[in-house]
Order: C-alpha cells, then structure tokens, then sequence
C-alpha cells in the first residue's frame, strides 16, 4: 500500500511508498525508523484512521482501501486498540473509573457494567482500586497514562498499538510499563505493535521488527536479524541495543559471540567461559 | 571560585499538601560548574529549579543568585540571569519562525533593535540552527526545537542555564545533539548550568551529580562515585549505566568483578585483561 499526506493537491506529499508486510495474531512486532520515516503514518492504517491512497491494508477479514466508506468502521477500531504518544492528555472525566467508562459505554455498554468493567481494567494496568473514585488529573504522570491504557484495553481489543508508550517517564515508570505490556501480551494473549526509538526494548520484547526509512518499509526480521548489522544501522540512523553495542566493541577486542547476544543476562553468559569462568577462590 | 547560586536552608510546600516539596535544602553552585540533579519522579527537582529563579516563593530559608539574593526588588534581574528549558519542546514556542521566536524574549526586554539582530544571528551560530533562521518551528525536529529554545535563551546572555529534563522528550540522536551544545557552550562561555534529568548520559557529562529524595538532599558527588550505587540507581530515578549492569550479571555468575565504576572503555578493558591471560 501507498499514502499521500493531500492527495490531489499542491501540498501533496508522500507519507508511505509501496509497503507490504504481515503482522501475525498473537506476535510483538516493533516498529523502528528515524523521526519523520513512516512509522506513525503506518501506524494509523492499522485501525483505518488513515486509509491507503493506494493498495489495500486488511484488518482481520476486512478490507480497506481508498474506496472504503467511513461507516462500518467500528468494529475495528474496537478490535485495535489505539495508544496514541502522551495517552494522559486524552483524560477528561471526573473520576478514572468514568473515563474509563467513557469508551464501552459510546459501544452501547450499559453504564453500570461499563463501570465495573473499569474496576478490572485498573487491576490490569496495575493501579490499586483507590483511584477509581479520583480525579484523573490528582494522579501523578506514569499514572494518568496507565488509566490512559485502560481506557483502551476497556474496548476489549485484540491488538495493542503503541506509539512510544514510555516517552517522558523516568527509568523506573518506563521499565514498569514495558513489563506490564508484556504481561498483557503473554497472559491476555494481545497483538502488540510498538513503535519505538528504544532498541533495547526492540531486543528484550519484540518477535519481530519492521525498520522504516523515507516511508518505505527498508528491512524486517528477528530482532538478531535486525541488529547483526550495525553498520546498516547506523546508515539508516538507527543505534544498536546496548547489549549488541557493547558485543561488539567486544569483538573488536578478539571476543566471539555466537550468535549475537541481545540482552545482558545473554551477553554475560557468553562471556563468563572467556573471562576465566568463575573465581575459584 | 565565586558561587553562581547559593541555596541555604530552603523549605517548600504546595498549598493544601500535607509533607512539604523541598525540606531545608542547602547547595552551593560554582560559577561554571554543571551540576546535574537527580531523583525519582515527584522527588522535588522541578520544584527547586522554579525556587531558583523565583518561580515559585519558598516558605523559608534563602536562594541567592549571582550575589543577589532573591526578594521581590530582585527577581526580575535574577531572572534575567537565569534561563530554564523545559521538557515539551512545543510547548514553549511563540514566535512563527525560528529567528522570531529566538527574539522574543529580547522584545520583552526592549533591546534595540541593531543589537537584537546581531544577538539572534550569534545565537543561532551557537546553536548550529542558523540555516533555518526563516523556518517554521513547528516544522523541525525534536532536537531543533530544542536547541533553538537554547538559542532564545543564550540570546539573552544568561549566567545560568536550567535544563528541566530538556531531552527525556528526544529520539537518541537529538538527545546527543543537545547534549553536546550544553557541552560546548559550559567550555566555551563557562555558562553554569544546572540539569534536572533521568538521563544517564546527562548526569555523566555533569561536573558534580546531586540526588534529591523526598525533597531532601541525600547525596551528592561526582558521577562516578554515583554509579557505583549500580543497580539500585533504579530506584534513585536513574537508568544504571550498562557497564554496571554488566558488571552484575557477570558478579552473579561468580566472576570477580572491581569495585568502583568503570565507564564502556573502561569495563572493555578491564574484560580484555581477564581474556588475555586465560
């Protein structure tokens, strides 16, 4: 498929070029690509928020192209679950139980059991009970976007999107939300397409990874495929994830890795033997 | 070496809350110096760096800066001497291009216009943003954007510079661009300049390296010293640096690991030792 950001007018410009690729039920797919190379013009297909000027996208067994009539939408939109960059600024309600409340309820939810939907929804994110009857704008920042998610997931979907959930957070929030999607994407059996500039959470999370540059989708595989490749990388500039940097200023060093380590406890595995093993004293 | 901002006994507390923001914080800042401030969201960084430059009024104790201690006669000078960057690179533009928006706060302060000129064009040369003087700033990247809220503050000639977690909004390549330019311009200029961050990088670039918790300093020292706390680092609201963590999970393995801090170069080489002599 193609978009072109007005099409038919003199601002038209390309926002996607000939892109074909599968996202698989049940996989986490990353999205990775420098600023202003694609990747949340992509991500807006994938619940037909933007439809392709060319070409066809099929979600589930639908299909869109640019002929598809802006009716009937719904039900996709409930099945992929759209978490946009600062989700906290889409909070509006008085309390975080009526906020997320607010999307099953426009789906013809009864209000009552729109709210105790809520209640499990904030156990989910990992919230405890007490912030259900709170204003949402009393919650600290990590928080307000953890309601935020909630107010997604409250849609029911099977597809998570993600475009880059942690921005902003500090270390400890960003590491508490990767592990709670995570959580949803292993026990609730969730679609996950993230779109991220942190490829240390490329290699620790994601099953697949699509790289994208001046709109065209240039490269996809395994995490390892994407990053055995560092010069590649870098043209496209795309950094490496920690581990797989300092594998390699390893390497340079007369280390061998096989095959290449993406996360510590991998690269220090492989590197114990070479160092001596363990101290015997 | 004379104090560019001396903070004595500073207490601060939201209206209605119950514990208070800042509880008798005492830190004295160098002329030149970069001190980096570190702590877990909601640990009182941003709200010392708004009492810094009068922001927000403490209940008591005392903030001085550039010798002027920070009353009501003073805090419009001070604040000419300081300049804070904030987090969200688009919430703070004004101008409709980027040589208007780095004039601004010139406007304000009613310069001439032949000397407004000169100091937007010089500003921008810093910020390696000239070419794109007639520029839209919506139009740029997150890295531009931020160097060209530098350049309207550098533009004004401050002593001080206040980064408030300026690049946790960036991709890794703008965060390294702003980075630098706050490295060129503490060399160049010996602007002292004070960084709220999250970011390991930032706080490793900084001269001295201070850790707020709960509103209270709990430590301070240089950046290494800090990282030696490995692990843990986590909970302080830092990421812990790679080396560190490598440094552990090879601890766990029994491997025999040193103890102070060793930066990339450094743990490679100390690898390297082991691995030649096996």
């Amino acid at each position: 498929m193609s978009f072109t950001y007005q099409a038919g007018t003199p601002f038209a410009g390309d926002g996607l070029k000939d892109v074909t690729t599968t996202i698989k039920d049940g996989s986490y797919t990353a999205i990775i690509g420098h600023t202003g190379s694609g990747k949340s013009t992509l991500l807006q297909h994938l619940n037909a928020l933007l439809k392709p000027t060319a070409g066809t996208v099929t979600i589930g067994d639908r299909v869109i192209t640019n002929e598809t009539n802006n009716k009937n939408l719904k039900p996709i939109r409930r099945e992929v679950g759209m978490v946009f960059q600062f989700a906290e600024n889409q909070l509006f309600e008085q309390t975080v139980a009526k906020d997320i409340a607010f999307g099953p309820t426009n789906f013809g939810v009864p209000a009552e059991e729109a709210e105790k939907q809520a209640a499990a929804m904030v156990a989910l994110v990992g919230l405890p009970p007490e912030v259900l009857e709170q204003s949402p704008f009393d919650l600290s920042g990590g928080q307000m976007r953890r309601v935020a998610i909630a107010g997604v997931l409250a849609m029911k979907p099977s597809v998570l999107v993600l475009d880059e959930p942690t921005a902003g957070l500090d270390p400890a929030g960003r590491a508490e939300m990767m592990t709670m999607f995570n959580r949803l994407h292993q026990e609730q059996g969730l679609t996950i397409v993230l779109v991220t500039h942190q490829m240390d959470d490329v290699a620790d999370y994601a099953d697949h990874v699509l790289v994208m540059d001046q709109g065209r989708l240039v490269k996809e595989g395994t995490p390892r495929e994407i990053f055995q490749d560092a010069d590649w990388l870098a043209d496209h500039q795309l950094g490496l994830p920690k581990t797989a940097a300092m594998a390699r200023r390893l390497t340079a060093q007369g280390f061998r890795f096989d095959p290449l380590p993406l996360t510590t406890a991998q690269l220090a595995d492989q590197l114990l033997p070479q160092i001596g093993g363990p101290a015997h004293d | 070496m004379t104090a560019a901002i001396e903070i004595e006994n500073l207490n601060y507390r939201y209206p209605d809350a119950k514990r208070p923001a800042l509880h008798d914080v005492s830190l004295t800042i160098a002329q030149g110096e970069w001190v980096a401030i570190i702590g877990h969201n909601g640990s009182g960084k941003s709200t010392l760096a708004k009492n810094i430059n009068g922001l927000l009024a403490p209940e008591s104790g005392r903030v001085t800066v550039a010798g002027m201690p920070l009353n009501e006669a003073n805090v419009w000078k001070i604040r000419e001497k300081v300049g804070i960057v904030f987090q969200n690179p688009d919430n703070q533009f004004v101008g409709a291009t980027v040589q208007d928006d780095v004039a601004f706060g010139l406007e304000n302060r009613a310069v001439p216009r032949p000397e407004m000129l000169t100091r937007v064009h010089d500003a921008l040369v810093q910020v390696n943003m000239l070419e794109f003087a007639t520029r839209e700033p919506a139009r740029l990247s997150g890295g531009q954007k931020q160097r060209v809220a530098i350049a309207g503050i550098i533009a004004q000639r401050p002593d001080i510079i206040i980064l408030d977690e300026a690049t946790s909004m960036l991709d890794p390549a703008g965060r390294s661009e702003v980075l630098a330019l706050i490295e060129q311009l503490q060399a160049r200029s010996a602007m002292t300049v004070v960084s709220i961050t999250h970011d390991v990088d930032e706080a490793a670039s900084a001269d001295r390296v201070v850790l707020l918790n709960d509103g209270e300093i709990v430590e301070q020292g240089t950046p290494a010293a800090l990282f030696t706390h490995g692990e843990e680092l986590l909970s302080l609201g830092l990421d812990v640096p790679y080396p560190e963590r490598l440094k552990a999970a090879l601890r766990r393995r029994g491997a025999k690991m040193p103890d102070g801090y060793l930066d990339q170069e450094g743990l490679v080489k100390y690898l390297w030792t082991l691995h030649s002599t096996m």
